[in-house]
This record gives C-alpha cells, sequence and structure tokens, in this order.
C-alpha cells in the first residue's frame, strides 16, 4: 500500500511535471507516437479491410497473416528492427505499425462483412455503384465494428509503446526502464499507473465513440423490439414468461 | 416492351438455371412468373436489370438490348421490389424511398416531398417518414419498398416474390394494393412467386416454369385454368382439385358452386346481376 502512496506521492511532485523527461512531456510522446502508429496502419489496414469484406474475397489470406503478425514477440519484434535501421523512431515505428494491423484490418473487413449481404443486394440493384454501396452502405452500418478494431489497436499501440520505450525515444515507458536500474520503485509503479490511466481514459473514448457511431435505425430497432418484448411479456403475465 | 431471345443461363457452378428461353412481355401489363424454387424464375427477373448476365442470348427492353447499357443506369431507370423489402437498416422511410432520386441527383428537399407523395400513393401514413425500417411492420415494410420501387416513376417494375414473407391477411391485402395500383398507374410489372392463387389474382399474362427454366405453359388466367397444357401445370394450378375443380349442385333451394371437398362454394350469379 505505501509503496501506492509513494508512485502517487511521484505522480504530483511538481518536479515531475516539467521538463523534457516531466509527465506532460513523456504522455505526450506516448500519445503521438500511437496516433502516428494508429494512422500508419489504418492506411494500409482499412483499405485492404473494405476489399476483403466488400468482395468477400481473400479473407482466408488476411486471417492467417493477421494470426502470423499477431504471434511476433513484440519486444523481440522492435529490438530486431532497430538492429537493422538503428536506433530511432523508424524502427519501433514499424513494428508497431505491424503489431496494429491485425486488429485494425479484423475490424474493418468484419464491419463491412457484418451487413446483411441481402441489404446490399438490395442496394445494388436499385442502382448504387459498388463504391457507394461501400461508403453508404456497408460502412455505416459497420462503423461500429470498424472502430472496435481501431480500439484494439490503439490500447495494443499504447501498450506496446511502453515496451518499445527501450530503444530511448520516450514515452511513459522510460519511467520503467530508467528507474529499473536505480531501483526506483516508486518512479516504476508511476509510470505503470501513468500508462494503465491513459489506456483506460483512450478505451472509454472509444466506447463512447462506438456507441454514437451506432446508427440510429439499427440500434432503435434493438430497443423496439426489447420495448415490444416488454410490453407482450407484462400483458401475457408471468405464467408464460420463461 | 421487354424481350427474351434464346436466353440461356448457366452459373459457374455449372447449374443451368434457365435454358433457352424466349418470352415477350407485353407493356403496361402485369407478367408474372410462377414456379417453385429452382424453376429460374428469379434468374430470369434478374437478368432485365443486369443484376445477373446471360451466358447466352439477349435481352431487349423497348428492342434496346441490356447488354449495352450501363448497369448502373439501367437499374436506376427500373423499380425493383424484393422480399423482406430490402430497405437499409441506417435510413428513415423517406430517406429509404428517396434513395434512387437522391442518387441521380434530386436534391433533398423535393425528394422528400416526393417520398411523402409516394407514402401516400402506397397507403402509408405520413407520420412513418421518419421512422426507420426496423420500427414498421413486415406489411409496412413492404409497402415502402414498393414506394422506393416507384420513386423513379419507373416504367418498369420488377417484383421478386414481394409479399413472400408476410402473414396472409397483410398478404391479401397488400395484392389488392397492388391491383389498385397498377390500375392507376399501369407499369410494365414483372412479378415473381411461387404462389398460384397470386400468380392468377394478379398476372395478365402468367408464365408457369418447371425446374430448370422450362416454360410449362404461358398464357392468361383464364386460358391456363380452362386448359392446361399438361398434368404438371393442371396439378400445379391445382385445376384439378379443391378450391378450383367446382361442379354445380341443384339443391331445393336453387343451383349452389360446390367444390371438390363437398363444400359450398358459393352460387351462379345472374351475369347481369355481378356486373
Amino acid at each position: 500500500m505505501s509503496s501506492f502512496i509513494a508512485a502517487f506521492g511521484w505522480i504530483f511532485d511538481p518536479a515531475h511535471n516539467v521538463g523534457p523527461d516531466g509527465i506532460p512531456a513523456r504522455l505526450g510522446e506516448h500519445m503521438l507516437y500511437t496516433l502516428l502508429t494508429l494512422v500508419i496502419a489504418a492506411a494500409v489496414a482499412v483499405p485492404i479491410g473494405f476489399l476483403i469484406g466488400h468482395t468477400g474475397r481473400g479473407r482466408g489470406l488476411a486471417v492467417q497473416i493477421s494470426g502470423g503478425l499477431r504471434s511476433l514477440p513484440t519486444l523481440g519484434l522492435v529490438i530486431l528492427l532497430a538492429l537493422l535501421l538503428g536506433i530511432g523512431l523508424i524502427g519501433p515505428l514499424i513494428a508497431l505499425v505491424v503489431i496494429a494491423i491485425p486488429p485494425l484490418l479484423a475490424g474493418a473487413y468484419a464491419g463491412v462483412e457484418s451487413v446483411d449481404r441481402a441489404t446490399v443486394d438490395a442496394a445494388r440493384a436499385v442502382g448504387m455503384t459498388e463504391w457507394q454501396i461501400l461508403w453508404k452502405v456497408e460502412v455505416p452500418i459497420g462503423l461500429p465494428l470498424i472502430v472496435g478494431g481501431l480500439r484494439s489497436a490503439a490500447l495494443q499501440a499504447i501498450a506496446t509503446w511502453t515496451v518499445a520505450a527501450y530503444i530511448p525515444l520516450g514515452g511513459l515507458g522510460r519511467y520503467l526502464y530508467d528507474a529499473l536500474p536505480l531501483r526506483d520503485y516508486p518512479q516504476m509503479l508511476a509510470g505503470a499507473i501513468l500508462v494503465i490511466a491513459l489506456a483506460l481514459v483512450v478505451d472509454g473514448l472509444f466506447a463512447i465513440v462506438q456507441r454514437l457511431v451506432t446508427p440510429r435505425g439499427v440500434s432503435e430497432g434493438r430497443v423496439s423490439e426489447v420495448h415490444d418484448t416488454m410490453r407482450s411479456a407484462s400483458g401475457r403475465g408471468a405464467v408464460l414468461a420463461d | 416492351m421487354i424481350e427474351f431471345r434464346s436466353v440461356t443461363k448457366q452459373f459457374p457452378d455449372g447449374t443451368v438455371a434457365v435454358d433457352d428461353f424466349s418470352l415477350i412481355i407485353p407493356s403496361h401489363k402485369t407478367t408474372v412468373l410462377v414456379g417453385s424454387s429452382g424453376s429460374g424464375k428469379t434468374t430470369i427477373l434478374r437478368m432485365i436489370n443486369r443484376m445477373i448476365d446471360p451466358t447466352h442470348g439477349s435481352i431487349l427492353i423497348d428492342d434496346r438490348d441490356v447488354a449495352g447499357l450501363n448497369p448502373v443506369a439501367l437499374r436506376r431507370s427500373i423499380g425493383y421490389v424484393m422480399q423482406n423489402s430490402g430497405l437499409l437498416p441506417h435510413r428513415t422511410v423517406a430517406q429509404n424511398i428517396a434513395t434512387v432520386p437522391r442518387l441521380r441527383g434530386v436534391r433533398r428537399a423535393s425528394a422528400r416531398s416526393q417520398a411523402l407523395e409516394l407514402m401516400q400513393t402506397v397507403g402509408l401514413d405520413a407520420e412513418l417518414a421518419d421512422r426507420y425500417p426496423s420500427q414498421l411492420s413486415g406489411g409496412q415494410q413492404q409497402r415502402v419498398g414498393v414506394a422506393r420501387g416507384l420513386a423513379v416513376d419507373p416504367n418498369i417494375l420488377l417484383m421478386d416474390e414481394p409479399f413472400g414473407a408476410v402473414d396472409p391477411l397483410v398478404r391479401a391485402e397488400l395484392q389488392h394494393e397492388l391491383l389498385r395500383l397498377q390500375g392507376e398507374l399501369g407499369k410494365t410489372v414483372v412479378f415473381v412467386t411461387h404462389d398460384v392463387d397470386e400468380a392468377l389474382l394478379l398476372g395478365d399474362q402468367i408464365v408457369i416454369f418447371r425446374r430448370g427454366g422450362v416454360v410449362a405453359q404461358k398464357g392468361t388466367p383464364a386460358e391456363i385454368l380452362a386448359s392446361p397444357a399438361d398434368e404438371f401445370v393442371a396439378s400445379f394450378v391445382g385445376a384439378d382439385r379443391g378450391k378450383r375443380a367446382l361442379h354445380v349442385e341443384h339443391t331445393r333451394g336453387g343451383d349452389i358452386v360446390v367444390d371438390s371437398d363437398g363444400n359450398a362454394a358459393g352460387v351462379l350469379a345472374d351475369e347481369n346481376a355481378a356486373s
């Protein structure tokens, strides 16, 4: 317990809130790297995911490649790329993008695929182009799942950038690596707490976004179904409730 | 006028859905394609708006081969109503009806007011305009589907088992609505169903299919009932049994018409009195 008090003491120490290794700077680095990772990974994975979801082709291959990428040892990949490309942002960034691609890809194709094929067929039959079917039907209806992919990629990236701070680039992981040789446990715990807090806040924000992007017609349908069932159940009385 | 000239459709898996099919579908009439599932009737319907392209043969609309037309433009010029309505779940009733006009560049406000008019045409209350499809009953959804099909005022309306998924009472209501609408609008309707009663009720011309897109008989409902081409047609339309095999029985109260089960079906009315 006292170690937590020490850790929070460390976090709220004014001395740790300024300068290049202060919490705002480290947090900023962490968020910037995460954002950069997501933007690049999304630029690669989302178009491919849409293509797979829309055409229904290449799904097996995508699942295999995603599975392969997911099983890569994170720290090993970061260090390997750092050794190959030299110390700098590029190595870990590539490693992080590789790690963020599978959830984004899965979210994108699952979202597009989740749209009832009869709805897509109907959209085509009334004269939508394939592009219009994607953007006016499949993406809006599949958006909650697509954002879900972004959500897990974001958490993945936040967690992995902590580890990738092994390469001296900054980010909240620095507190762990800097404190380890000094056995400065309050600082290490503080670093861990900050990473967890960031992850929770981001996860919460994405949860809200996912709810916001759920199309009203889709969510309201569910709500009214619930109401109908409740009404009919109360109408029939408890005897028939199963 | 829609013309099928020796159309064959073989799917990549080898199934021949339609084999050397020829038919003339007259304008401003309702042509019903009827047959059990797997008879190729839906394939034939979907070849009209190029949702499916034939392997051999050609399809002409007013003497123009559809193979030479842009599929998207063609589909936007033809109304299409399908089973389970095919409405977009994330758009309101009015937005669904306005889908094709909006794609064609009609302004939002005028597309909406037109959608509201169409709702009235198909017998939908205007207050449903801002509901979502999932909030409507099956029958209401089908009405929205019909309104969407009519939204670009097409000459041709394709209907693929549009009333197949609603309960019998609602189906009868929708069938009569369609007859009323067709009386007013006079579209070239191509209607696919597996329900013979529906075919006899709605069709000016009926085409009965065997498996594999082979025509068993075509003609008006009267022709088909009066002289079924063969036993398959006779048993398919049920001309040999039940409520269609009627005979007159003389009773003390007068002549009554009785079906093959012996149930009284009606009386012979004086022709002048009936009209």
